[in-house]
């Protein structure tokens, strides 16, 4: 078996004990977002401007909705839980006296980070095709780069998380970090409608790649960088935030 | 050759400038129970990390159960059992689940953990708690829980740090005699502690450590017998007469400590030196007669006492 499977198991028997409490966050707030903006809004910037990049505002929204939601579980998990798992709870450091190393506990976490964003996403889709904003097969589709957009939050925050002493960090990490993301990446609108000093701030964040990819995947359509230079990107930072972060793991835990 | 479970040469662990164990040489015999005995700050969990493989050394050598700690962590903690200072369990899950999360860590199967999940629970006493949440748990059985969790791949060597800290003088014994039964069952200990009487009930041989250094090596009632005299005369005074009162006492015992709130005579025979310092006219508010304890020993070589 390998080693970081151990601690997959882990992170899924915990999570399957906890999930009630994540269920509004991961499950019903993009609904509401979904509804809100992408029904009633919707409705209303369709009117006026026919559509947004040739599609029904609902439709332009699902898939950027669908990354972002991902963006935050991926953030999410990585974020209280690591830093409980190092310093509250300790079970981390506990794992460390087995023979696991710090790469299979980051790893290991990392693997249920992916797992669990693949489940909030294809329920998310299900429910977004019933609502008839996706097509079901393109939707589910666009769950692989949504993914791939949790992870790379997942990598980085897990790093990030493993050098706090307390929650106060992570707080304003998602204050300051996560909603602006959230909101100014293109889930909701195409950042060529930024003021143009704020584009390249878009650029260098991973959720507008992951917009980008899950949208093109989802509708069928070519993003700025094509699909592979998006991909590129998400998959870099994911390899880049997994060594931060078992770096950071072994740094700390073993001294 | 030695056949030491533990052989540690000129050990020294420094963190920048901080020097948190200093060149120390112990060895470790298989079936003993060996103590750290020291207050905190001493060096014991920094040296117990190390033994732990989960702290390289900075110098010196270290082996243990023949594995080097530092290229050989993961076979090395395959086959010991820690039992760290803070429980560190998984609080949202039950007793049964956390001992079978942990076995996992070693990489056994379900079929193989569970009949132990079974005898552990057993052994320390928790198999009404099976199925209840670890949150719900009293200091006490979660300290017993831990030692459950440490125990679940077998091993040859436990390493405790601190096992009955904070616990209330019933759960401790309850511990102790647990202990007491994993070694009579071969397993070999490693115990620290700041408490005198825990070293006392638990260790066949211990070492002293004050400021990153060994001070004294030996069985506790040999070191005793080296450090100091066979009883002790404890004696209380009046607030603010100490200092008059210890004036009188010269020569009444073979050594003397002076402690902010009582006087400790050092003497082969409390009571006779008790009956002279009376015919002195000297008189305590209260007085205890004692045995020498490991307490004396440590305040001997450090002059300070074990836990302030």
């Amino acid at each position: 078996m390998n080693t970081y499977l151990r601690m997959y198991e882990r992170e899924a028997r915990v999570y399957k004990g906890v999930w009630r409490g994540s269920v509004f966050s991961s499950f019903v707030n993009p609904f509401l977002y979904l509804i809100a903006m992408g029904m009633f809004l919707g409705r209303l910037v369709d009117e006026q401007t026919g559509g947004v990049a040739g599609v029904t505002y609902l439709e332009f929204l699902a898939p950027g909705l669908l990354a972002a939601t991902a963006m935050q579980a991926g953030a999410g998990d990585s974020a209280w839980p690591v830093l409980a798992g190092i310093k509250w709870q300790k079970t981390y450091v506990a794992a460390l006296a087995s023979p696991l190393r710090s790469r299979d506990i980051v790893i290991g976490h990392l693997a249920w980070v992916a797992t669990r964003v693949a489940l909030v996403s294809v329920i998310y889709v299900l429910v977004a095709a019933l609502l008839g904003a996706t097509g079901l097969a393109s939707g589910l589709l666009a769950v692989i780069p949504a993914v791939l957009t949790g992870l790379a939050f997942a990598g980085l925050v897990s790093w990030f998380s493993a050098t706090l002493e307390d929650g106060i960090g992570l707080t304003n990490l998602f204050r300051f970090g996560i909603m602006p993301l959230f909101l100014f990446s293109g889930t909701f609108f195409e950042i060529s409608r930024l003021p143009d000093w704020m584009e390249p701030i878009a650029y260098i964040t991973p959720l507008w790649h992951g917009v980008e990819l899950t949208r093109a995947v989802a509708l069928g359509t070519e993003p700025p960088l094509g699909r592979l230079g998006h991909a590129a990107v998400l998959v870099g930072v994911i390899v880049v935030g997994t060594a931060l972060a078992a770096r950071q793991f072994e740094k700390r835990l073993v001294v | 050759m030695s056949d030491a479970l533990v052989i540690a040469h000129d050990l020294t662990k420094r963190f920048g400038d901080f020097t948190a164990v200093d060149s120390i040489d112990f060895e470790v015999q298989p079936g003993e129970a060996f103590g750290f005995l020291g207050p905190n700050g001493a060096g014991k969990s920094s040296t117990m990390r190390m033994i732990g493989a989960v702290s390289p050394i900075t110098s010196g050598s270290l082996s243990v159960l023949g594995l080097d700690p530092v290229t050989q962590g993961p076979e090395l903690r395959s086959r010991i059992g820690v039992v760290p200072q803070e429980d560190s369990l998984d609080v949202e899950l039950t007793v049964a689940e956390n001992l079978m999360i942990y076995g996992r860590y070693f990489g056994l199967t379900r079929s193989v953990i569970r009949p132990r999940i079974e005898e552990l629970l057993d052994f320390v006493q928790l198999n009404g708690k099976r199925d209840e949440k670890v949150d719900k748990l009293s200091g006490g059985m979660k300290r017993r829980l831990t030692i459950a969790r440490s125990l679940i791949n077998q091993p040859e060597l436990l390493i405790l740090d601190e096992p009955t800290t904070g616990l209330d003088p019933q759960a401790r014994h309850v511990l102790w005699d647990r202990l007491y039964r994993l070694k009579q069952d071969g397993v070999t200990l490693i115990v620290t502690t700041h408490y005198m009487d825990e070293a006392e009930q638990l260790c066949d041989r211990l070492v002293v450590m004050d400021q990153a250094r060994i001070v004294a090596e030996g069985a506790p009632a040999d070191l005793i017998v080296q450090h100091s005299t066979r009883e002790v005369l404890e004696m209380r005074f009046p607030p603010g007469t100490q200092e008059e009162n210890i004036a009188q006492l010269g020569g009444l015992a073979e050594r003397m400590e002076i402690l902010p709130d009582r006087v400790l005579l050092y003497t082969p025979d409390a009571d006779s030196t008790s009956s002279e310092a009376h015919a002195r006219g000297i008189r305590p508010v209260a007085q205890v007669s004692r045995r020498s304890s490991l307490e004396d020993v440590f305040l001997k070589l450090t002059g300070r006492s074990l836990v302030e």
